[in-house]
């Protein structure tokens, strides 16, 4: 989301540029505004497979099967779908499965909504807590990087690792009918 | 009532290149006792996670056949994903859930489905064409299942020996059902030697 009047942002286009370079075949995913358009991109690409969720811990089981049946995934959340995700985060862990995580923050620049302050403020925490390493993007210049960075630590390193993209890279929420 | 291990091996005794992911609890156990396999995957924790696990394989490997095979709890604790497999509808999927009605992990306490949930309905309202082998006249759908389901279902009315069901079913012939229909439900009586306290 962008400010009112000025140009769509163009980094969620590099960041589909980047997810398709690494030949990312699922995205999980449950609506975002944050993600918006690379959800819409990631639907139009026939050589992924887009899955709406009805909780983000469904794409932890999605990414693990994929991995299982030779396949990358990635999961586009919010910080709060984090919060679903914990126990089922263990399914990663467990088995050493790879783990690709986008996360559009919330709670922390500009936010409107109270109730997106508790998880937004411990999303970073809890992701280090439950072993995912964290990368941060706060600029639109280094989101394409950081998520080819992220995915090579991910695919290659065998890890499973989250970057989590500033409230103020996203921009305040324009309200749409 | 079927025996849940007899079911499960009936339904795998002839897996060929069957991909299987079983549920944490007794089933895994139960897909681990038929012996181990390189197409297994088995949930010890996870839970609920088990039908997704299979989805995301059957995306992947469009050209084999993926069994989920899990329990009432373990299912109940991943419904939203139902929904989600109900959207995708991947054709080489199947979720066949062992109903026995509780939570065998922690001690056998009653699941949701001793009260009145019908999980059945719930998948068929999701959008899956969904069947239990319990009764005849819910069978009957199995049109082209043939023997199988109605074995099955002559099982649970005449509580016959469950060992009958791997003697006379056509296990192909279950598979197919459950691949057709996505969505199967076995009705599943507790084997009490089986009982696993775990906390």
């Amino acid at each position: 989301m962008s400010e009112p009047g000025s140009p769509a942002p163009t980094w969620p286009d590099e960041i589909f540029a980047v997810l398709r370079r690494s030949e990312i075949r699922q995205v999980g995913y449950v609506p975002d505004a944050g993600h918006a358009r690379l959800i819409e991109r990631c639907r139009a690409e026939p050589a992924m497979k887009a899955v709406v969720l009805t909780t983000e811990e469904e794409g932890i089981g999605l990414a693990a099967g994929a991995w299982l049946g030779g396949q990358r995934a990635a999961l586009l959340m919010q910080s709060s779908g984090v919060g679903n995700c914990i126990n089922m985060l263990s399914l990663a862990k467990s088995c050493r499965f790879p783990l690709l995580l986008l996360v559009t923050m919330r709670g922390e620049w500009a936010e409107f909504n109270p109730w997106q302050v508790p998880m937004g403020s411990i999303t970073e925490a809890s992701l280090r807590l439950a072993d995912v390493t964290t990368h941060r993007v706060d600029e639109a210049a280094s989101a394409a990087e950081t998520v080819a960075a992220a995915a090579d630590l991910a695919f290659n390193g065998e890890l499973a690792v989250a970057v989590l993209i500033g409230q103020r890279l996203i921009g305040r929420k324009r309200w749409v009918e | 009532m079927l025996d849940r291990r007899a079911a499960i091996g009936a339904l795998l005794a002839d897996r060929r290149d069957l991909l299987v992911v079983a549920g944490l609890g007794s089933t895994t156990y139960d897909l681990a006792s038929l012996g181990d396999d390189d197409r297994n995957f088995y949930l010890w924790g996870a839970m609920g996670g088990a039908a997704m696990i299979g989805l995301g394989l059957a995306l992947a490997k469009p050209n084999l056949r993926v069994v989920v095979v899990t329990g009432d709890g373990e299912m109940l604790m991943g419904m939203g994903s139902l929904a989600t497999i109900g959207v995708q509808k991947p054709k080489n999927l199947a979720v066949v859930m062992f109903d026995n009605g509780h939570y065998g992990e922690t001690g056998m306490q009653a699941s949701h489905t001793q009260g009145g949930v019908d999980l059945v309905s719930v998948a068929n309202v999701l959008g899956r064409l969904c069947d239990v082998c319990r009764s005849t006249k819910e069978v009957e759908r199995f049109d082209d299942a043939g023997e199988v389901a109605r074995f099955v279902v002559d099982d649970v009315d005449h509580d016959l020996a469950s060992r009958r069901v791997s003697e006379s079913a056509s296990q192909r012939g279950l598979v197919a059902a459950a691949l057709r229909v996505g969505f199967l439900v076995v009705s599943c009586l507790f084997v009490s030697d089986e009982l696993w306290l775990m906390g």
